[in-house]
């Protein structure tokens, strides 16, 4: 069409725009313009730091060193950390010194103290040492669920349905987890429906809440969206939470595709830590400081102090010896003053 | 084209580069002298550099954004007569290190001035990654008034982690041109040692990941991003490119 100005050009050939904007169609699908988005008023962070970020670390860590860290994030406003894992140290050594853990956390009484419990035994050990919430950890992949647990996805909700049954008995809420949401690093690419298979078992065995994994984090706001979609279509949106990795520099972009689909809890690590143990040296969990200074910034509440959550990543990176993932951290420490 | 150390080989690097077909190749031309010499030096395409913050405006080119925009209007000017396109950039839409907030219409307001003068196309640049999804939309509302949409780019910087949010946002809001550097090079120089400009492989990867065609090829990208950390003896930014070489 020579020299007419391209906004013409679209006008008079739909094929032009097409040709020139290729996303249109599914943008245009979603009705929704950025503007007119609509988000959470408030977020709700679950801070996985000291047990999915420590267990994770290739250095494990002092029990005094633990329990300080998570008394530093209980000042900050967070009311959901999870505190360790009750799985055997055979298969876990970072996390052996579990119930000294819970036992030895000063504990908020405006905060929850999630532990894991993969099995009863778990959960009975769990109980005694003074555990009030757990969390079972299913997987959208046959061959993750078999490599990381050693059983199938249908044999590890047998286990949970035991787990669900005893904390309903005690009242303990229990919080459910699918790892492998958006790709396995077994498998490649995971069947939205398979996920929500998984997410719907675990909502109705008693699940409060169930939170969706991107283990390796492969996934984009593309598969995320339509993964939730999916989900959503059997779980409600008040009982999804997003646990996103970094791991491809995504996470943030999918946490705000899930926002903009209804999820309102977020799962994130102070500092980012905890690498992921399919990519040596590469990233994993989104650091929780950079989690809070987006929604900041949008305007949606979460109740937490950034500056504290800062101060609490300081303390735990230099007790690893090692520098922040988080990225606000490092702008804040790095800030030249004018 | 200015003088700057590291841009000190301007006239070399223009005649040395082996030019392909159908990619174009802009130079910065900060005012008249800098726009001759360019041409002079076979520059093809132009950019010119505006700001949305008048102390930045002052401190990073000594004169007032008032002033910048004269002298950018003699580049297009002679730019227009010579055939050359010229791009436009807004620095500190989402902030500035010295004015802190930048208001929306402010940058709306340069951003017009540089599409009336000729620019066809404006890069609005988060220059120091201060900016969120929120004030992202804000700013691009009001720049869609004065500038339309197919005529704006994102210069994303990733300081503070926030970079593919902010385009993802400005890709709902119908932007479909966005600037991203290899490797993530260039760091902040507002805070030492913070990171700057967003990953090409990262970004690529989100594109690609939404299903958005963007004709680059991802892993020769990633060659290139290996073969400039490895010459500046530095660790890739992107992490993508971290994740890929050590599955």
């Amino acid at each position: 069409m020579g020299n007419v100005p391209t906004t013409v050009k679209h006008c008079l050939s739909y094929q032009q725009l097409l040709h020139d904007h290729p996303w249109l169609p599914r943008w245009l699908l979603d009705q929704k313009s950025a503007s007119s988005q609509e988000y959470p008023e408030f977020v709700k962070i679950v801070e996985v730091g000291p047990r999915d970020g420590l267990q994770n670390e290739k250095e494990i860590v002092p029990t005094g060193v633990k329990i300080q860290l998570i008394d530093k994030l209980s000042q900050t406003g967070l009311t959901a950390i999870e505190a360790t894992s009750f799985v055997s140290s055979k298969w876990v050594p970072q996390m052996a010194d579990h119930s000294e853990v819970l036992r030895g956390i000063h504990r908020d009484r405006h905060v929850r103290y999630p532990v894991l419990t993969p099995n009863m035994r778990g959960f009975q050990d769990a109980v005694a040492a003074g555990a009030t919430e757990v969390a079972v950890f299913g997987s959208a992949s046959e061959t993750f669920s078999r490599k990381n647990i050693n059983c199938s996805i249908e044999e590890s909700m047998q286990r949970f349905e035991e787990v669900l049954s005893a904390a309903k008995q005690k009242q303990i809420p229990v919080r459910g987890y699918v790892s492998c949401a958006l790709g396995c690093p077994y498998e490649g690419s995971v069947e939205p429906s398979k996920v929500t298979e998984v997410a719907r078992r675990l909502y109705e065995l008693g699940c409060y809440e169930v939170s969706l994994g991107d283990t390796i984090g492969l996934g984009t706001p593309g598969s995320m969206r339509t993964m939730l979609t999916s989900v959503l279509q059997e779980v409600p949106s008040s009982a999804l939470a997003v646990h996103c990795h970094d791991t491809y520099g995504q996470a943030l972009a999918n946490i705000l595709t899930a926002l903009q689909m209804g999820v309102c809890v977020v799962d994130s690590s102070v500092a980012g830590l905890g690498g992921c143990p399919y990519a040596l040296g590469a990233s994993g969990n989104v650091p929780t400081e950079d989690v809070l200074y987006m929604l900041q910034g949008m305007g949606i509440e979460t109740g937490v102090d950034l500056s504290k959550v800062i101060e609490a990543g300081d303390f735990i990176c230099q007790a690893l010896g090692r520098t922040t993932h988080s990225k606000v951290a490092q702008a804040r420490a790095n800030q030249v003053s004018r | 084209m200015g003088s700057t150390g590291e841009m000190a080989d301007q006239v070399e690097v223009m005649k040395g580069i082996n030019r392909k077909p159908g990619v174009s190749y802009p130079v910065l031309t900060p005012n008249l002298k800098g726009f001759q010499a360019a041409v002079k030096a076979g520059a093809g395409e132009v950019a010119i550099f505006g700001a949305a913050s008048e102390l930045f405006s002052k401190k990073n080119i000594n004169c007032s954004v008032e002033e910048s925009l004269q002298r950018f209007e003699e580049v297009t000017k002679a730019a227009k007569e010579a055939g050359v396109p010229v791009r436009g950039y807004v620095s500190c839409v989402l902030g500035c290190p010295y004015e802190g907030n930048v208001a929306p219409e402010k940058v709306a307001q340069v951003a017009k001035r540089l599409y009336s003068m000729g620019c066809y196309e404006i890069s609005l640049g988060d220059t120091i990654g201060v900016g969120t999804p929120g004030g992202m939309i804000e700013m691009l509302e009001a720049v869609v008034q004065e500038v339309p949409v197919g005529a704006l780019a994102v210069h994303c910087h990733d300081t503070y982690g926030q970079a593919l949010a902010n385009i993802l946002i400005a890709l709902q809001m119908g932007i479909s041109v966005v600037d991203s550097s290899v490797a993530g090079l260039g760091g902040c120089p507002y805070a030492q040692g913070a990171s700057g400009n967003v990953a090409t492989e990262d970004v690529v990867y989100m594109l690609h990941g939404l299903g958005i065609h963007t004709g680059v090829d991802l892993p020769k990208l990633m060659d290139a991003g290996a073969f400039i950390c490895r010459s500046l003896n530095r660790k890739t930014s992107s992490k993508v490119a971290q994740a890929t070489c050590k599955l």
